[in-house]
């Protein structure tokens, strides 16, 4: 039989793509690396600032004029107030359009656009969701810059997330197992209740928590609807004024004394301690319910 | 070929006829055509399936066996863009027509189908999903209902120590032998097979084709397979399929003993297929 395959070819090309494959080793490190830097970096400047702020009455104190006395009780907790109205809202209103998208409406041209035109509000910036937010809920549906309307205004923001989310996890389900359902005789709402959500709630509640601590961390909608930064009281009901984390560290840092700078970065400390505390809580969902076909 | 020539013919056959005067139809096709949009999938099939006996359907890949068996139970509107002419009587009424629910025909044909599909939920919640979708509440009935269909599926012996346990922790034919538990489960009056054994290794087959065996003393069975010895081992009645079209249909010891229809012999002794 006739060879094709010459060895000596081979023999000669083996060395240099061993090589390269080494190089482009090296070049994906590098880029890791270089992102850990910064993050390095950043985390040393944050705690060496800020690490002498955090005491417990760092958490008691209302903000004030004098540092030494600024606290973020206000903003601490009125972020917990955000998320009271911006989670179950988005996570309600989310899901329950992924389910339609995915299980009811019909595959055709409309629902596909309708698909893309979501994935494409996920990448509009948080300014444009702001202003909606100030025509609709603060002016037209008059509820003031009250917890409420801050709430609804974040919901619409993370909503495209939590939906492109919640479509992936529920498109993940086998059809196999929608169809052992339906031949049983169960009602498309029974097959998506007991088999299509249980299997996908891990994806949902992921997509879910991500979406939440982008809220969290979001500003510019907040200042866009008017959202005070300055708050030296707490909020009694959704429908009262109040401000969260990012407003309070933004306001600390447009400060000319540099021991806000400090009190700023203390405030930044808190916040990434509470956003690494969800995305652990979204890791541990993703590790330990997922289920494997 | 013409499929009522063929049925006066099976007809004349003595011993058949016998049986067909014995026994009931479930199922009675007439002149069923079915098109995935401009793809004519099934061409005028007429066929009339028989209670408490177990019909196979074969034929080469693509031939609308698979096809056909989804349309007993109306699995194949799943399948976006499906038309249908032509009728299905089930017991006497029309499946096909739009009035007929088919959450209420599916109540009386289970399915079982080719790659094993239990829920990822425990042994126990997999049999019970049938009863409790259809509103069965009653611990202890549920709880005698999963032993019965357990054992109905000689499943019993090998999980009733660990009914809590995933169903995914069992084997591959121990799965495939749950789905015919859990389709047991809700009772039906027929059990369309589709392949049931294609995924399965041979003594996982075996053991299914005997519970096969077993069934069909309850239940009326229509299985589809591409295993032509399974098919003479199994059933009682044969159809043959090809480009849609019926092409045989008759008792199994005469479609592989003496075939009428030259393709069906050529199928049959392998030289197509």
């Amino acid at each position: 039989m006739q060879k094709l395959v010459d060895k000596e070819i081979i023999a000669k090309q083996m060395s240099s793509r061993i090589i390269r494959n080494q190089m482009f080793k090296g070049l994906f490190f590098l880029s890791t690396l270089f992102g850990l830097l910064v993050l390095g970096v950043l985390f040393y400047r944050i705690i060496t600032q800020g690490i002498g702020y955090i005491d417990l009455d760092f958490f008691q104190n209302f903000a004030s004029r004098r540092p030494e006395n600024a606290g973020i009780k206000a903003a601490f907790i009125g972020t917990i107030w955000l998320m009271v109205v911006v989670a179950p809202v988005s996570l309600i209103l989310g899901v329950g359009t992924a389910i339609y998208l995915e299980e009811y409406a019909k595959k055709n041209k409309f629902t596909s656009f309708i698909k893309l035109n979501i994935s494409n509000l996920a990448g509009v910036p948080s300014i444009v969701f702001g202003l909606l937010g100030l025509t609709i809920f603060v002016r037209a549906l008059a509820l003031e810059r009250s917890v409420l309307a801050a709430g609804l205004t974040m919901s619409l923001l993370v909503l495209p997330v939590i939906i492109v989310a919640s479509q992936e996890a529920i498109r993940s389900v086998p059809k196999e197992l929608r169809e052992a359902s339906f031949a049983m005789g169960a009602t498309k709402w029974q097959t998506v209740l007991k088999v299509v959500l249980p299997a996908a709630i891990p994806g949902i509640l992921t997509g879910g928590i991500l979406a939440l601590s982008r809220a969290i961390g979001e500003t510019a909608p907040l200042i866009v609807i008017g959202i005070p930064m300055f708050v030296a009281f707490l909020p009694k009901t959704i429908m009262d004024t109040f401000t969260v984390l990012p407003m309070q560290i933004y306001n600390w840092t447009s400060r000319p004394q540099t021991e806000f700078q400090d009190v700023a970065a203390a405030g930044i400390l808190v916040m990434l301690v509470l956003l690494i505390l969800m995305n652990s809580i979204a890791v541990f969902i993703r590790n330990h319910f997922q289920k494997r076909y | 070929m013409n499929v009522t020539l063929l049925r006066s013919q099976s007809e004349q056959d003595e011993k058949t006829q016998m049986t067909h005067m014995e026994k009931e139809f479930v199922y009675k096709t007439t002149d069923l055509n079915l098109w995935y949009g401009s793809t004519h999938a099934l061409k005028n099939v007429n066929l009339d399936l028989y209670e408490n006996e177990v019909t196979a359907i074969i034929g080469p890949s693509g031939c609308g066996k698979s096809t056909y068996i989804k349309t007993l139970n109306r699995m194949i509107e799943m399948v976006p863009g499906v038309k249908t002419s032509g009728e299905i009587q089930y017991r006497g009424r029309n499946i096909l027509d739009k009035s007929y629910g088919v959450e209420d025909l599916r109540t009386q044909v289970g399915m079982v189908f080719q790659k094993p599909n239990p829920f990822p939920k425990s042994i126990y919640e997999n049999i019970a999903y049938g009863p409790k979708i259809h509103g069965i509440k009653n611990k202890k009935v549920l709880d005698e209902i999963v032993e019965k269909s357990l054992r109905g599926a000689a499943i019993w012996d090998e999980v009733k120590d660990r009914l809590k346990e995933n169903a995914y922790g069992l084997s591959g034919g121990q799965q495939q032998r749950l789905c015919i538990a859990r389709c047991l489960a809700i009772e039906p009056d027929v059990i369309l097979m589709d392949e049931p054994t294609s995924a399965l290794d041979p003594i996982s087959t075996l053991k299914v084709e005997e519970l096969i065996q077993e069934l069909k003393k309850d239940f009326s069975i229509i299985i589809v397979t591409h295993n032509m010895q399974q098919a003479a081992r199994i059933s009682d009645r044969t159809a043959f399929f090809l480009s849609g079209e019926v092409v045989e249909y008759r008792d199994t010891t005469t479609i592989f003993s003496n075939p009428t229809d030259k393709r069906t012999e050529d199928y049959i002794s392998g030289r197509f297929g």
